[in-house]
């Protein structure tokens, strides 16, 4: 029986579940588009099967179905159980789970139809942008209710970056999606020219910087502690890194409109903060990994740490190459070659998933009072994915730069050395090669769903008792 | 700058720079120092979930002279490019000012060569082999995505290499296409033709290019055809090149040559576009352009 002495599990169990099956779902939509950049007769001629449709599937399918439960499943566990105290209003917390699950059905019904905004990382229509703005106020509401009726006075810092998550993502999806309707499936962006593209890119960017960052660091700052059985490294890091930012993400979306129509101060604006940002964020992956000193050899045994910590590991990586982009000079050789596309990739797959991948598997036994089905398809997985990562990445940094020379390779004559199509003619090994590592990624993803279901067929849901906060002082 | 329109938005883009700049600088500073790390650390004092807690190790001095290198170097390139409000950057740098200049570079390096292949007569810069290679190239950049790489077009857009000119073959015809582009207008007859009026036209059209067709159709087609398309396309259906207008009577239907294919034009009409490019590429180019395109017929390239 659910009281208030114990905590709710139940939307936690719902939200870590849907991870698994929609980190399916959208890996598998990823595999197939990888697979038709590389085959293009797999497009059928059926329309909803072309990859322009399937592709705003998958970013959808990968970040908000499958990232977003992660979000929602961890960001409900740990609330309550730094605040100790039962999450606030479980039936609002219900409504948020099977508000979420109906948006995402939503979407994969009306995007293979090419029902779209066509706004990239918005592309849901404004019946269900209302429907997301509904479920995101309940979900603030919990959140935010829970941390309220706290038992601890002061908030971990998983609830800072959970807390700025749920409020910018608020801000950017009300800022951004605001449009006209012209009939209940097509509505166009209040916005227009390169304020619309601004507007899109400081929605996109920071969609990365708070959905795919704040959120995720969230899920760091209380796993790795949990596992690693380790303090925290640095309060102090973790405040400086925490509001710096927050604070610099939101002025970084310009960078991906160098050499456009967007006025000279805007870039520089984004390529400065660009820059600024990457002591913030490696802020965060140096207190994820320090936590670990003095514990070094739990990574040999714990395959579930060593997911944590790698993911912590390609966090550092991607924000590294990431402000490097945002320089214009590397940028006039990267933007809209196959780079970005690795450079998304190596934030998405090495980082969001990582992370999430080794939070429900700490969480899923503890939901279901079980133990883990299998330690060593753990280990599995952990190497599949790992694998898979390396060879996407790599394969999409030679492509993206060899796409990049080949563009701006002129002859004496003052000619272009190669026609567009012998640069998409020469990407094709390497887009061999990314449908690989997809399909390595997603295999892990089938162990982990056997290694799940093997795990909570038949168990009871676990109930857990809420102690009373110790006093340390 | 025409970016604002006044001083007051200038200002509001140059505070909250320079604020957040400073801001950033004073949470380092403010946050940096504390004890060194000792072999047992204490922890802040909060406990959550029964075994959370925090050390408060110093910020990593590597990682704080990373964090200032960036905040000085944000504040150095603010002076020197554009990005606070209205001032332009010490430079007087501008990503228009360097297009401009790189543009006036290539022209000074490459526009002699254009300028010479410009003097020469079409025919004849058509058999010159180094310039048929530059031509090729310009082609494979700028004509392939509509004619396909190997200059056959694709449907709606016209075959290069047959012999079939819609404005003509000539040189100088195709240099005019290129240089001012084209619009066919062919109008949508639905409303005027009615469906049996389309079909009997169709198989008028059909039995001027000697195909299959019904003879009773064609020959209620012919009287429409008469009053409404002979304009353009000419008693014997042969067409008219000063207008673009289709020779009907050959075996080249560039939107398609089943009945099917033919009674859509009819009914909805076809407006295809040759864009300029005069301006895009500059005559000299075009020149050479026209001249490459008039060898694959001409010299069979």
């Amino acid at each position: 029986m659910p009281t208030q002495n114990s905590y709710n599990y139940k939307v936690v169990r719902q939200f870590a579940i849907m991870t698994v099956v929609w980190g399916i779902v959208g890996m598998l939509v990823g595999v197939l588009i990888a697979a038709q950049m590389a085959w293009p007769v797999l497009n059928f001629d059926i329309p909803w099967l072309t990859f322009g449709r399937l592709r705003a599937l998958h970013t959808n399918a990968v970040i908000f179905a499958f990232g977003g439960s992660a979000l929602f499943a961890t960001s409900y566990y740990v609330v309550q159980r730094t605040c100790h105290v039962r999450l606030f209003s479980g039936p609002l917390a219900g409504f948020t789970f099977w508000g979420w699950q109906l948006i995402i059905v939503l979407a994969a019904i009306t995007l293979p139809l090419g029902i779209t905004t066509s706004k990239e990382y918005a592309e849901l229509e404004w019946p269900i942008d209302i429907l997301i703005t509904l479920v995101w106020v309940s979900y603030a509401v919990v959140f935010f209710g829970t941390l309220i009726k706290r038992k601890i006075p002061h908030i971990y810092v998983a609830n800072w970056f959970f807390g700025a998550f749920i409020i910018t993502v608020a801000i950017l999806h009300l800022g951004n999606s605001a449009a006209l309707p012209v009939n209940f499936l097509k509505s166009y962006s209040v916005y227009s020219g390169v304020q619309d593209a601004m507007v899109q890119w400081w929605y996109g960017h920071n969609a990365v910087g708070f959905f795919l960052t704040a959120g995720f660091l969230g899920i760091m700052y209380y796993f790795i502690p949990k596992q690693a059985e380790r303090p925290v490294y640095s309060y102090r890091l973790s405040v400086v890194h925490f509001w710096a930012l927050v604070f610099t993400y939101i002025w970084a979306g310009p960078h991906h409109l160098h050499y456009t129509a967007l006025p000279n101060w805007a870039q520089s604006l984004g390529m400065v903060f660009s820059l600024i940002l990457l002591a913030p964020s490696w802020g965060g992956m140096i207190n994820g990994i320090m936590t670990l000193s003095g514990a070094w050899e739990k990574l040999r045994t714990d395959p579930i740490l060593r997911f944590l910590i790698v993911s912590v590991s390609f966090y550092g990586m991607s924000t590294f190459e990431g402000p490097m982009m945002a320089i214009k000079t590397v940028n006039a050789l990267s933007h809209y070659t196959d780079w970005t596309i690795g450079h998304v990739h190596s934030g998405a797959l090495g980082w969001v998933a990582l992370v999430s991948i080794g939070a429900m598997y700490y969480l899923i036994p503890r939901l279901f009072g079980r133990e883990i089905y299998s330690v060593k398809l753990i280990e599995v997985h952990f190497w599949i994915a790992t694998i898979g990562i390396v060879l996407y990445i790599t394969s999409m940094w030679v492509a993206g730069i060899m796409q990049g020379l080949m563009w701006r390779a002129v002859n004496t004559d003052g000619t272009l050395t190669y026609s567009f199509v012998e640069s998409v003619q020469a990407m094709h090994p390497f887009y061999i090669v990314r449908f690989l590592g997809g399909a390595f990624f997603l295999v892990g993803m089938l162990i982990m769903a056997y290694n799940v279901w093997r795990t909570v067929v038949g168990a009871k849901p676990a109930e857990a008792a809420i102690p009373a906060p110790a006093t340390a002082h | 700058m025409a970016d604002f329109v006044s001083n007051f938005w200038s200002w509001y883009i140059i505070i909250p720079t320079v604020a957040g700049i400073i801001a950033c600088f004073l949470l380092v500073r403010w946050m940096s120092g504390g004890t060194p790390p000792s072999d047992k650390p204490e922890t802040m004092g909060h406990v959550w979930d029964e075994d959370l807690a925090e050390y408060n190790n110093p910020l990593p001095s590597w990682w704080l002279k990373m964090f200032y290198i960036t905040l000085f170097f944000g504040i150095g390139y603010l002076a020197l490019y554009p990005g606070l409000g209205t001032f332009a950057g010490i430079l007087g740098w501008s990503q228009q000012n360097q297009y401009e200049r790189e543009m006036q570079k290539a022209d000074e390096s490459f526009g002699p060569l254009y300028a010479k292949y410009q003097q020469q007569d079409l025919a004849v810069l058509a058999g010159d082999e180094e310039a048929m290679k530059t031509g090729a190239r310009l082609f494979a950049t700028y004509c392939t995505t509509c004619h396909g790489s190997d200059a056959r077009g694709a449907t709606g857009f016209p075959n290069l290499r047959d012999t079939d000119w819609l404005y003509g073959g000539e040189p100088q015809a195709i240099k005019t296409s290129i240089l001012n582009g084209r619009r066919g207008a062919m109008p949508a007859w639905a409303a005027a033709l009615g469906d049996t009026g389309v079909e009997n036209v169709t198989q008028y059209v059909l039995s001027l290019a000697n195909r299959e067709h019904d003879a009773t159709a064609a020959t209620a087609g012919k009287e429409k055809y008469n009053q409404l398309c002979i304009a353009c396309h000419g008693p014997e259906g042969k067409g008219n090149i000063m207008l673009g207008a289709a020779n009907l009577t050959d075996a080249v239907w560039l939107y398609g040559g089943s009945p099917r294919a033919i009674a859509d034009v009819i009914a909805i009409g076809r407006n295809g576009n040759m864009p300029p490019h005069k301006d895009f590429l500059g005559e000299a180019r075009v020149h050479l352009l026209a001249a490459y395109v008039y060898s694959l017929t001409a010299l069979g390239r």
